[in-house]
């Protein structure tokens, strides 16, 4: 949807690749032409590199953009488009590759002088032990093909650490195709902060200022924010320098995000990975700067390069998202697959709506559980935070569970409120009575 | 873009209902030309039944800038086999060699109708049925979606 949005407002043609489980979607009726490559199991459609890139030859398109599920961290695809003349509307398949890998894109770090968490690759579980002890306990076990919150175990006293390294490795080769693991000092009470940046593949990087997502629930966002609120200058100035750093050393291509983790106790900062494609959340910098990043996509894409200087960005108020998900908070956040029977979205001065989500919408069960996205933009948080929840106030959505409420509850709660908190916010929260 | 069966179809419908008498249309090399009344023998294309006559009961031979490709033939006995991939399709196994199957062929479910290239990659599509094949919908290097009506096959008995 988003994408098709731009793309309309910039005389763009498009083609949506659909599966079977989403042709009757708003996005394949708004679409110029949709295309289906294949039954709803993303393994044999939205996953399938080569269909995808058949169709957009087949269509005559001259471009593809991932978007910032399945394949948009593929190098594979950004491959097999450079291979066939194809636009890939994203960074090259190299740099997808070099940020891809958790463990280079740490090494690309600590060379660009980014700061890393504490940790270490390991082989062997001796070697393990060893780099354990110096990093100290807690720590995590992470998977180098991993990401996104996934495929992590937390380990609390070297006693657990050979079991879960074995854990560890076993699921991240099932999940990911790649066994490999390594290990980080797990922080306490981390905010997790992340950087938007723009990067015209010939060096020139500029950054559209900081996104704070440290409300999650097990590691998956469900509020994001921007500015961070409650960050000195110097350590806002530090996460943007990192950021710009870190990408330019790639000469990075399009846009991008780097995510560190605020370690609140030590007042220091740490990079956690860059991800290579566009994000849920970036309304919320859309919303601060005025900016559409999917334009700018597109017009790095078609080798007009960056068409906005560092000093042409400004932060205007505050903006906050809410993600709207078709899951069922009584039951472990469960996601609730089915059909939406009505719905009403906000229509609010200051409110934006992200959805693809109608009346008579199905929700496949084989997907994301994102309906929709709610940001909104004030001139302070404060303001921000009320006029969000007056619009979810306003929100009906009947037919499917929701995460409506809890967002609500969420937004309500005093330690949100207040700002500046750790990702164990949602945790502490789960954890009061209702 | 290129036409395919149905949106032929479609278009015929929507001229029939129309207040219009004649319709002639060009796309990408592909001409169709539709007249109300009887056909007059107009290269490659022929026009609706006269109305009020039910478009289900007239048959009408698709034109297309190479060969005819399709033949619609409403019959409500056959079977529809959809792709089972998205690609570009071929009807014969080479240019120039006669295709698979044609209306008409016996067909049995692994007998081989037509090749799915994606990417450069072959793959046979078979019946998957067996009886005579009574509409091919498909059009020779023409691209066919997941699902999308490849032929349509007339069970025996």
């Amino acid at each position: 949807m988003r994408i098709i949005r731009t793309c309309r407002e910039l005389g763009i043609e498009t083609v949506l690749a659909a599966s079977q489980a989403d042709l009757d979607s708003v996005p394949a009726r708004l679409a110029d032409r949709t295309v289906c490559i294949g039954p709803a199991r993303p393994a044999e459609s939205y996953l399938k590199v080569e269909a995808v890139v058949h169709a957009a030859r087949a269509t005559h398109s001259d471009a593809i953009h991932p978007g910032y599920g399945f394949l948009s961290e593929r190098a594979a695809l950004a491959r097999l488009c450079e291979s066939c003349a194809l636009v890939f509307i994203g960074p090259t398949a190299a740099q997808i590759e070099a940020v891809g890998d958790k463990l280079r894109a740490r090494e690309e770090a600590e060379a660009a002088q980014v700061p890393v968490v504490p940790g270490c690759a390991v082989t062997l579980v001796d070697d393990a032990l060893t780099a354990a002890r110096a990093i100290g306990v807690p720590l995590l076990v992470k998977a180098v093909g991993g990401g996104g919150g996934r495929g992590m175990k937390r380990v609390d006293t070297l006693a657990q650490l050979p079991a879960a390294l074995e854990l560890a490795a076993a699921e991240a080769g099932a999940a990911f195709g790649d066994a490999r693991v390594y290990l980080e000092r797990y922080v306490a009470s981390g905010r997790h902060i992340e950087v938007q940046v723009l990067g015209d593949g010939a060096g020139r990087v500029i950054h559209l200022g900081e996104r704070d997502c440290s409300t999650q629930r097990r590691y998956q966002k469900l509020v994001e924010e921007t500015p961070a609120p409650g960050l000195s200058q110097r350590m806002r100035a530090a996460l943007h320098a990192a950021a710009v750093r870190f990408a330019q050393r790639l000469s990075y291509r399009g846009a991008g995000t780097v995510e560190f983790l605020v370690d609140k106790e030590r007042d220091s900062f740490y990079f956690l990975e860059m991800n290579a494609r566009i994000q849920v959340e970036h309304p919320v910098t859309e919303a601060v700067t005025g900016v559409d990043l999917i334009a700018e996509q597109i017009a790095i894409a078609s080798g007009a390069g960056l068409r906005l200087a560092q000093s042409d960005i400004r932060i205007t108020g505050c903006a906050v998202e809410c993600r709207i998900n078709a899951e069922d908070p009584a039951n472990d956040f469960r996601p609730s697959p089915g059909q939406v029977v009505a719905v009403t979205w906000p229509v609010q001065e200051g409110i934006r709506v992200d959805t693809h989500i109608a009346a008579g919408s199905r929700i496949p069960p084989y997907y994301d559980s994102l309906m929709a996205k709610i940001i909104a933009h004030a001139p302070d948080r404060d303001r921000a935070v009320a006029s969000l929840r007056e619009a979810l106030a306003a929100t009906r959505l009947t037919g499917v569970h929701s995460n409506l409420a809890f967002q609500q509850r969420v937004l309500a709660a005093p330690e949100f409120q207040a700002g500046g908190f750790d990702t164990g916010f949602v945790a502490r929260l789960l954890e009061q009575p209702l | 873009m290129t036409l395919t069966a149905a949106d032929v179809a479609e278009i015929m419908r929507l001229v029939e209902q129309s207040g219009f008498d004649e319709l002639n249309l060009e796309i990408d090399g592909t001409k169709i030309s539709l007249r109300r009344g009887a056909p007059t023998g107009a290269t490659g294309a022929a026009g609706p039944a006269p109305s009020p006559a039910p478009l289900a009961a007239s048959s009408a031979a698709v034109a297309s800038a190479t060969a005819p490709a399709a033949q619609v033939v409403a019959d409500p006995t056959a079977v529809d086999i959809p792709s089972p991939l998205l690609g570009t399709f071929y009807r014969s196994p080479k240019p120039g060699a006669p295709p698979f199957v044609q209306v008409g062929s016996q067909v049995e479910a692994d007998t081989i109708i037509g090749i799915i290239e994606v990417m450069k990659l072959m793959n046979t599509v078979r019946a998957g049925v067996r009886g005579t094949v009574a509409e091919f919908l498909a059009a020779d290097s023409a691209l066919v979606e997941y699902g999308e009506v490849l032929m349509r096959v007339r069970k025996p008995g």
